[in-house]
């Protein structure tokens, strides 16, 4: 006898070649979990284009399509296209992107496909930075974080820019489901694909996903780290349906950011001056997100 | 050479790639302290953590036997530690692999 | 019946034919009537398929894979810059060893800003791994995109092919055009059956690393093999188009009166109509001219063009684009292909660079310097550039 908070069954096979203590290869493990044997997975360049192993091996259950690096949301557009015309219209199809082929050269074509309202769900995995070439800053880096492109060095050129929102971005866009989903809290990311699967037309899930390679911390810490990152409200999670916001974790005590960045090799660079600049961008945040809620629920009652 | 496709397909299981070689720390279950919450199944990044008959193992008290117990594949685990960290009961020992496979 | 319509409804009528059933395209001059022709079919139901009106043209092929990959007859159409901005996927749709078909129209790169005929688009995708097809007329357009359904889907096959028009000359231009049944099509063209699909019940990667010691070098030869085996794919194909709808173009090179010829040009496109104008008046007044029309640039017809060498004293490749290595890409290739095989002089004409006009004039100087290389057996200048402005040579 067993009871567990989350489905069983797996489509996801170990043997894969992702880095000790992969964020994405838990995200994956999850999604799969939600979605089920009818998936058709399509993947650009990232992480995730070479954690399935090398030719001839597979780690999913499910067709997977490779694709170039920007063209996800094309790639699961003409997919869907085709199953419809196929008549297979219970297959979900799952875009898989990284945080650079979607915040960065993909946001094209991801903006383009939610437009068009194709019904498919696309998946930004978030590992903050250009994780399979090695560490290199994305538009998803967050602020204050040392990449290889960005290596502090004498003169502190650290990331100096605030991480982009895309999952603002897409509600901006009127994407009828948007969510951030956290591989710390698997119960919520398989609820919201599970959602994303029952509803028709796009939907963009942001998860977060720890890199222990490209954030210098030790494999063992991914989900602590990834915990901290919803405790301290630097990653919430909430979810956007139809342009309503529901904070999904409302933590009861402000845990200090500086929990959270004094983990992690990639901010040990920061100075307190910092760190507190850092809070305060993270409490504003917060405080934007809350009063969202309150205001877009509000619309709706009236 | 033949093929099949005119495009190379992986079709091969990557549960062929043992990549339990990989491991400089291994997870060891202590069975004696194990509650069977699933919390480190839940969590593996491989998976490499399975179920089996509750009465495989010892338990902490008889009543735990009921549940199923959780075993760790070596053949996939890269020792991640994941598991060890996340256990709530501290009842995964995290120690340095010696190479003959104990 | 024969219908007036433009070379761009003509590859329209192509895909509705074809009973396509994933279209995804972007516009740009002067492509546009093609994808609007086809959402009026399907606004009209009269095309029963899906239309992904992408946002640019890069997803326009990378839409057309996937939903090649899925198992469904896809097309598209795209130009000059649209063609480039594909370029990535274009080896991706090859490599993935796809059969989707492409109308092109020819038209020239910017800067400047030209959207005029030339062909520096196309022959910039020369090694993608796409059959190309230049046609000359509206009706082998239409013909074009039938066909080449049917070579590129055979088993043995399985590539993408572009079939390319000259922007406006054609694809603007109105001319009679024999709109085929749709039941003898029908006949004529099976529905796609790609054996490497994507299907639910296998699971499987499409396009994952490969490591150096994998087959990745047995796959490209496997392609490599496909290709060299379209030569025998388009002659077969064109037979039984013969056969049901009783027009024929000639396998690769369509000749034109090169028996006993002093002088063959090689061309292709709409020069090549105006150049049969020009070999007829000059064969009129006994001038031994004769053209050898360059249908397929891919598969290169190597084997036609040794044949062609060995009935004449030279032969004049007319290029309108520039490959900035040694003249144009047909004079290129075509010059490599003699080697060993023929002595023959052969020169180079670059024309119609940017829509510049390519007159029966000009072309009759150009033909009248080419008797005179065949009866002096050299060659002046190797790569001329014909039609310059000022340039008293060439003016008519």
């Amino acid at each position: 006898m067993r009871n567990t908070t989350i489905p069983e069954e797996e489509y996801m096979l170990p043997g894969h070649v992702a880095c000790l203590g992969c964020g994405a290869a838990l995200a994956m493990r999850y999604a799969l979990k939600a979605l089920g044997k009818k998936t058709i997975v399509s993947v650009p360049a990232c992480c995730w284009a070479v954690i399935p192993g090398v030719y001839p091996y597979r780690t999913l259950e499910v067709p997977l399509l490779y694709t170039a690096f920007e063209v996800t949301g094309a790639a699961i557009s003409g997919i869907r296209e085709a199953l419809e015309v196929l008549g297979q219209d219970d297959v979900t199809v799952m875009g898989w992107a990284g945080d650079g082929g979607t915040a960065d050269i993909g946001i094209q074509a991801l903006s383009g496909a939610m437009e068009r309202e194709h019904n498919v769900i696309y998946v930004m995995y978030d590992n903050e930075a250009y994780m399979n070439t090695g560490v290199q800053r994305s538009g998803a880096t967050p602020f204050g974080a040392w990449t290889t492109t960005t290596p502090v060095g004498k003169l502190r050129i650290y990331k100096k820019e605030r991480k982009k929102p895309v999952a603002e971005m897409m509600v901006a866009q009127g994407v009828p489901y948007v969510a951030t989903a956290n591989i710390a809290y698997p119960e919520d990311l398989i609820r919201k694909l599970r959602k994303a699967k029952e509803m028709k037309g796009p939907k963009f899930i942001h998860i977060y996903a720890t890199c222990p390679t490209g954030w210098r911390v030790p494999p063992n810490k991914t989900i602590e780290i990834a915990k901290l990152a919803v405790q301290t409200r630097v990653f919430p999670l909430y979810e956007v349906e139809n342009g309503v916001y529901k904070i999904n974790v409302k933590p009861k005590e402000r845990v200090p950011v500086r929990d959270y960045l004094r983990m992690q090799g990639r901010f040990r660079h920061l100075t307190e001056e910092e760190v507190e600049l850092i809070q305060k961008m993270v409490d504003e945040e917060w405080e934007k997100l809350l009063l969202k809620e309150e205001m877009t629920n509000r619309v709706r009652k009236e | 050479m033949e093929f099949e496709f005119p495009t190379p397909l992986t079709t091969v299981p990557s549960t062929a790639n043992k990549t339990g070689v990989w491991r400089t720390f291994r997870p060891v279950i202590n069975y004696e302290k194990c509650i069977r919450c699933y919390i480190c199944w839940k969590f593996c990044p491989e998976p490499a953590i399975s179920f089996v008959p509750g009465d495989k193992y010892p338990a902490p008290s008889e009543a735990f036997l009921k549940r199923d117990a959780v075993e760790i594949n070596y053949d996939y685990c890269k020792g991640c530690g994941i598991c060890a960290n996340e256990c709530p009961k501290g009842a995964i020992d995290f120690v340095l692999e010696r190479g003959d496979g104990q | 019946m024969k219908t007036m319509i433009t070379g761009n409804e003509a590859a329209a009528w192509g895909a509705r034919l074809a009973r396509v059933k994933v279209v995804s395209a972007y516009p740009i001059t002067p492509q546009t009537k093609v994808v609007e022709k086809i959402a009026e079919f399907i606004a009209n139901g009269e095309m029963d398929a899906r239309y992904i009106r992408v946002e640019s043209e890069h997803s326009a092929m990378a839409a057309c894979i996937s939903a090649e990959n899925t198992g469904v007859r896809t097309f598209t159409a795209t130009s000059a810059h649209g063609l480039a901005l594909m370029h990535e996927m274009l080896m991706w749709a090859a490599y993935a060893r796809l059969p989707i078909v492409m109308a092109v129209i020819n038209r020239a790169m910017a800067p400047p800003w030209s959207i005029w005929a030339d062909h520096q688009d196309s022959m910039a995708q020369r090694d993608t791994g796409w059959i190309q097809i230049y046609s000359e007329s509206n009706q082998e357009e239409l013909d074009a995109v039938l066909m080449l359904y049917k070579i590129c889907e055979d088993k043995d096959v399985l590539l993408p092919a572009m079939t390319m028009m000259d922007a406006f000359i054609l694809s603007h231009t109105m001319e009679p055009v024999d709109i085929p049944d749709q039941k003898l099509v029908d006949d004529f063209l099976p529905e796609l059956d790609l054996p490497h699909r994507l299907d639910i019940n296998r699971p499987a990667g499409h396009g994952s690393l490969i490591m150096p010691e994998g087959p990745v070098m047995e796959y490209r030869k496997a392609m490599a093999d496909a290709f060299a085996g379209v030569r025998d794919k388009i002659l077969k194909v064109e037979e039984e188009f013969r056969e049901i709808f009783g027009r024929e173009y000639g396998g690769l090179v369509e000749e034109y009166r090169t028996e006993d010829a002093d002088a063959i040009a090689v061309v292709s496109s709409t020069i090549a109509s105006t150049s049969k104008e020009v070999v007829d008046r000059m064969r009129e007044r006994g001038l031994k001219v004769g053209l050898a029309r360059v249908r397929y640039f891919r598969p290169f017809p190597h084997r036609e063009l040794r044949e062609i060498a060995k009935k004449t004293d030279m032969l004049g490749v007319i290029d309108r684009s520039y490959t900035f290595g040694y003249g144009g890409a047909l004079y290129a290739e075509t010059k490599g292909v003699l080697y060993g095989h023929s002595d023959i002089p052969v020169k180079n004409y670059i024309m119609g660079i940017g829509g510049r006009d390519v007159t029966p004039e000009i072309l009759e100087k150009v033909f009248m310097d080419m008797l005179k290389i065949a009866k002096d057996g050299a060659v002046d200048t190797e790569v001329e550039w014909v039609g310059l402005i000022g340039d008293e040579r060439w003016s008519a």
